[in-house]
């Protein structure tokens, strides 16, 4: 490992170790905050007790990665789309920017009365806050690809789909992860935040639910578990990303 | 100046002029000119820099559409699209950085559809004679500028275009390399008969190459004179220290030193 690595390893362990000496010596008390150690053992715990810990995880997962696959997909055709219309692009633009100023959660009303209380409002949720990252992360992508690229497409008489998806696709590849990382990040957020508010079931759902009953161990444990999931995420689409650039920039 | 029959590719009053836009006027970059390509012809283009020749070369392709005139290839109006046959390979590096040499090489053939022996036959022959064989599983990031220009020189040429059109493709590459190059273009010219069109600022390679090079005047590019190689078909690059090669590269300055002066503005 790293120079760099190993020295973020110790402030992680700090950090963690830090939260466990004030949480045990009293300064943080129990109804505030459970020390992490007892987090982690909370989450074992319901793995192997909870009759409702898979149900709940596999429905917040699905959710999670049907809003991903949502905004990443549409994000990328969308985006191609509005490329291809530089008028269109002009009038949007100033949209797409503004867009995550708007608190998408308050539309939680309208998505129930659209959608109903389940599944289908916060797939849509999850993936209304991730598309337009991905469909901004398309377009500046696409600007990036080299034109004489597209020429070739041409001289090797492409059609517009074989070329967006056999050149434009590739190419274009290196500066989409910006897009599918914030996509993801977003989806993520999307559902488990919408699980919080408009959820029968689900890990945002059980999350609010344990501390609405003063339920520490439980809520504790929940919110190691997204941490972990997210992180796994992340780290693997970190790899991919890093294999890629490797195949691309190295030298 | 030809006979009708055997004309591959005819230009007829062609000319490009950008429209004006926001704070420029209109710049007629190119023409009008008129030329035929015979079928099998070697073909060279030489003109001062900024006279259009690029802009000529994407016009032949099918890649611009002409402002006024027309392009024909094989008997048809070119408009719109790139008709099937032709080749380009262009000034820029334009090798795909996700794809290995091998594959990258291979890309035309699978998107035209030839069978996988065949497509493996024909890349291994073009990495042979582009001297890329010990790269085939490197990425373009691995190769040198030159390497990268030989890839896309090769994934061209495997697919046997009838009309190859070819912007300064040498550019990027030292001078020996430049020569050898040459001799193997020369090798697959005669082997598929193919017309060549080639776009270059070296006026020795252009002497080498051609069997007749056309020279541009400064912008706006017009055809103002060419030059007769009279080269055997059966030549390479020894042909540089015959007797009448200086006299060739002395004749197109002679046709390109004014323009040249001209287009750096010192005329």
């Amino acid at each position: 490992m790293s120079r760099a690595g190993l020295l973020r390893l110790l402030v992680i362990v700090l950090l963690i170790g830090g939260v466990e000496f004030l949480c045990r010596i009293g300064i943080v008390d129990r109804f505030t905050m459970i020390p992490p150690s007892e987090m982690v053992a909370s989450l074992v715990r319901l793995v192997g007790t909870a009759d409702w810990f898979w149900p709940d995880v596999t429905y917040t997962l699905r959710n999670i990665i049907v809003a991903t696959c949502m905004s990443v997909v549409g994000g990328f055709l969308a985006g191609l789309a509005v490329h291809a219309l530089p008028r269109l692009r002009r009038v949007l633009d100033p949209l797409f920017s503004s867009y995550y100023s708007v608190p998408t959660f308050v539309l939680y009303p309208l998505l129930i009365v659209v959608f109903g209380i389940g599944p289908l409002s916060l797939i849509v949720m999850g993936a209304m806050f991730g598309i337009v990252a991905m469909i901004v992360a398309t377009l500046n992508a696409i600007d990036r690809v080299p034109r004489v690229l597209l020429k070739v497409a041409r001289v090797a008489r492409m059609g517009s789909v074989s070329t967006a998806l056999r050149l434009k696709l590739p190419a274009a590849a290196p500066h989409l992860f910006t897009g599918l990382k914030l996509g993801v990040a977003y989806s993520v957020i999307g559902v488990v935040a919408g699980e919080f508010i408009l959820a029968t079931e689900g890990i945002g759902r059980r999350i609010a639910y344990s501390y609405n009953n003063f339920d520490n161990a439980t809520m504790y444990g929940m919110l190691v578990l997204i941490l972990m999931l997210v992180a796994v995420a992340n780290s693997l689409l970190q790899g991919w990303e890093r294999r890629l650039h490797r195949r691309w920039y190295r030298r | 100046m030809t006979k009708t029959a055997d004309v591959h590719v005819a230009l007829r009053g062609v000319s490009r002029v950008y429209p004006a836009s926001a704070g420029h006027s209109s710049v007629h970059a190119l023409g009008p000119i008129d030329f035929g390509f015979r079928r099998g012809e070697f073909v060279g283009v030489v003109g001062p820099s900024g006279c259009g020749k690029t802009t000529l070369l994407e016009i032949v392709a099918g890649l611009t559409a002409p402002t006024d005139g027309t392009v024909e290839f094989e008997g048809r109006v070119v408009r719109g699209d790139v008709p099937d046959g032709i080749g380009v390979v262009f000034q820029e590096d334009a090798s795909f950085p996700w794809l290995n040499v091998a594959d990258n090489i291979a890309f035309g053939l699978r998107r035209a559809g030839v069978d996988g022996a065949e497509t493996a036959r024909r890349v291994d022959y073009a990495l042979g004679f582009m001297g890329l064989t010990d790269f085939r599983r490197a990425y373009p990031a691995q190769l040198s500028g030159g390497m990268r220009q030989r890839v896309c020189i090769a994934r061209t040429l495997v697919l046997r275009p009838r009309l190859i059109l070819l912007d300064e493709p040498f550019g990027a590459l030292d001078q020996q390399t430049r020569l050898l190059m040459g001799e193997e273009l020369l090798r697959l010219w005669r082997e598929t008969g193919a017309t060549v069109m080639l776009i270059t600022h070296a006026l020795d390679e252009a002497a080498m190459l051609c069997d007749r090079v056309a020279v541009m005047s400064a912008r706006p590019g017009r055809f103002i004179g060419e030059v007769l190689t009279g080269w055997p078909r059966e030549r390479d690059s020894r042909v540089v220290s015959t007797p009448g090669f200086g006299d060739l590269t002395g004749r197109l300055w002679s046709l390109l030193r004014d323009e040249s002066r001209k287009a750096l503005g010192m005329a």
